[in-house]
């Protein structure tokens, strides 16, 4: 058995990183809590936020948290356009086709940025990157601590902007009952395109946070968006709290597997719980609905 | 039977091509477009009659590669049993998921995301065990005898694999006709409703997955014969499960010769591409994704259900060789 003092840094570790995947998962299972539909495309348009983010700092010099104040509003709007103008349409309505559209668009985004940037990987250097804080006999990078705090805001963000604001009220009137909220008025396409944009501009906080310490190539967002899945799974489809708990769980479960197993297990350890979550509890270790 | 000429045709005139030409271009360009064809009728058996989406159709092209492969490099089997062992272990990969999948009761967007999830476990797994050569990969050794498979002319290959496709044709025609294809219709257009006729939509999803399976293992099993080169990127990565489903998506989905027409369209495309651009990575992917996304927002039936409305258009309505989907 492990000591203390080797593990508790390990736990704070894992729930550092699972902040970063909480987010991720977020925005995917906002998307697919209203408009029933899995975001195939989803881990490209990480990746194309995560360069827009390198971008900014290398071009603009940019600090990432200053990008993010850009690029979040920018990503909702690429968001809204895309389900308003490419999936929407495109999809008449019949959920085979959403699967191949947003499939589609992930091929697309994901071999532009191939073709525009090549396979190489790159990195920014920041200078607090190394910087510390110590917490007990745990020492934590500054951004993955900052991210951690930006992510629980968001959360929080997300979950007033549902409670509170019309907005919200209608996106929760859509997830439930689609036709219902239409009868009443609600601009249901708008509403589609609204959600979908929110899931989106997740996607650009969460690039912005892992850009100072992860590195960028043209896939570098599926492996992200793999683990998503999984929290998504395991928090239950559509659940924002579910997403939140989930991904700190993961980010636990694989810190501590590395540490038992070492790295190149831990990979696959997350695709062997998705199915087997996927295949014993579909919906959900937190038991939502089925 | 009927529908069964024009398949007789379509391979006879495609039989023709290395007599008419000797250009290796041509002929490698072929042998791609129908192992396309081969791998996406696997692909059509399941998603376009069955309406089950898979998205990880890599898992079975990359068994039958991989285990081809390993039994003639490691166990010194012979290249024709290594070959059906590999089609017979890509359908097992096919059953054993598929009983996971349709008993946990998975379908639509779930089904596409658990299918990508097995193929991605198969990748990783491939590229660190030691068995695959892990991230070296694996070679075949390099015997042109036809006892070993493989052979100096290329249009033998094509030959073999030209064979392949119009069996695959004929198998789906033959389904397509008989009571069990009628029951994967039923269940694609309405499950609850197929089973409250007495429909056993559960074994119907299932035997169509493991054919689906055995028909994409073969493509693969040629694959590793045709270049001789394997490593996990090849056998299971996404490129295949892409192609698998873009050939009868663009050709007409549900369709007999759907993923013929889509994967020489497909491989077209491609091919147009790179001698506009050179050989830039990503660019054919990019446009095989927006083809994909134009194909399902206008033509959602694809080049066959266009076919059929110009045919229709035109007065010619011939009942029968059509495709199903209405």
């Amino acid at each position: 058995m492990l000591s203390p003092v080797i593990l508790f840094p390990a736990v704070l570790n894992g729930l550092m990183t699972g902040a970063v995947y909480a987010l991720v998962a977020l925005g995917l299972t906002l998307i697919y809590g209203v408009l029933h539909i899995i975001n195939f495309a989803h881990g490209a348009l990480l990746t194309a936020a995560m360069f827009a983010a390198f971008f900014a700092h290398k071009l603009l010099g940019l600090d990432p948290y200053v990008a993010a104040v850009l690029l979040t509003p920018l990503f909702f709007v690429l968001g809204y356009g895309l389900q308003r103008f490419v999936i929407g349409p495109a999809a008449h309505g019949e959920d085979r086709n959403i699967l191949l559209v947003t499939l589609g668009l992930a091929v697309v985004i994901e071999n532009a940025l191939l073709y525009a940037f090549r396979a190489d990987t790159r990195t920014i250097n920041l200078p607090y990157a190394f910087n510390v804080v110590e917490i007990g006999p745990a020492f934590l990078a500054v951004p993955r601590v900052v991210a951690f705090v930006v992510v629980i805001f968001v959360a929080l963000a997300l979950w007033l902007i549902l409670r509170l604001t019309d907005t919200g009220k209608a996106i929760r009137a859509v997830a439930k009952e689609k036709l219902g909220a239409e009868l009443s008025g609600i601009d249901v396409a708008h509403i589609y395109a609204v959600t979908f944009g929110l899931g989106t501009a997740c996607l650009a906080i969460a690039a912005c946070l892992l850009i100072s310490t992860y590195y960028v190539n043209p896939q570098a967002g599926n492996a992200f968006v793999l683990i998503a899945f999984t929290i998504v799974v395991l928090g239950g489809m559509g659940s924002v709290a579910g997403a939140l708990i989930g991904g700190l769980f993961v980010g636990v479960v694989e810190s501590l597997s590395g540490l038992w197993l070492g790295e190149s297990l831990g990979q696959i350890g997350i695709f062997v719980m998705f199915i087997l979550v996927l295949l014993f509890r579909p919906s959900g270790l937190f038991g939502e609905r089925a | 039977m009927k529908g069964l000429a024009p398949i007789l045709f379509a391979i006879v005139a495609l039989a023709m091509v290395p007599l008419i030409t000797s250009s290796n271009v041509v002929i490698n360009f072929l042998v791609m477009a129908l192992l396309i064809a081969l791998v996406g009728q696997g692909w059509n058996l399941l998603g376009g009659y069955g309406g089950q989406y898979s998205f990880g159709h890599a898992a079975f092209f990359g068994t039958g590669a991989y285990v081809t492969a390993i039994l003639q490099m490691r166990y010194g089997i012979n290249a024709w049993v290594g070959f059906v062992i590999g089609i017979a272990a890509g359908a097992l990969v096919g059953a054993v998921i598929g009983l996971l999948i349709f008993r946990a009761g998975l379908k639509g967007s779930y089904f596409a995301l658990v299918t990508l999830a097995f193929a991605e476990v198969l990748r990783i797994v491939a590229s660190v065990a030691p068995i695959t050569g892990a991230g070296v990969g694996t070679l075949l050794k390099l015997d042109l005898r036809p006892e070993a498979f493989q052979f100096q002319s290329r249009a033998l290959f094509y030959w073999i694999i030209l064979a392949m496709v119009g069996l695959s044709l004929v198998l789906t025609r033959l389904i397509e006709g008989s009571r069990f294809g009628a029951y994967l219709v039923a269940v694609r257009e309405n499950e609850d409703a197929a089973s409250a006729l007495g429909v056993d939509a559960t074994m119907v999803k299932l035997c169509a997955m493991t054919i689906s399976a055995a028909m994409t293992a073969a493509g693969g099993c040629f694959y590793a014969q045709y270049f001789l080169f394997l490593d996990a990127g090849i056998a299971y990565g996404p490129w295949i499960s892409i192609e698998a489903l873009l050939a009868p998506i663009i050709g007409g989905v549900g369709t007999v010769f759907g993923p013929l027409l889509g994967a020489l369209v497909v491989k077209t495309l491609g091919e147009v591409t790179k001698l506009m651009t050179g050989d830039a990575p990503g660019l054919d992917l990019v446009i095989y994704g927006g083809v994909l996304i134009l194909v399902v927002a206008f033509a959602p039936r694809g080049i066959a259900g266009l076919f059929a409305d110009l045919r229709q258009r035109f007065g010619f309505s011939k009942i029968g060789g059509e495709g199903s989907r209405g």
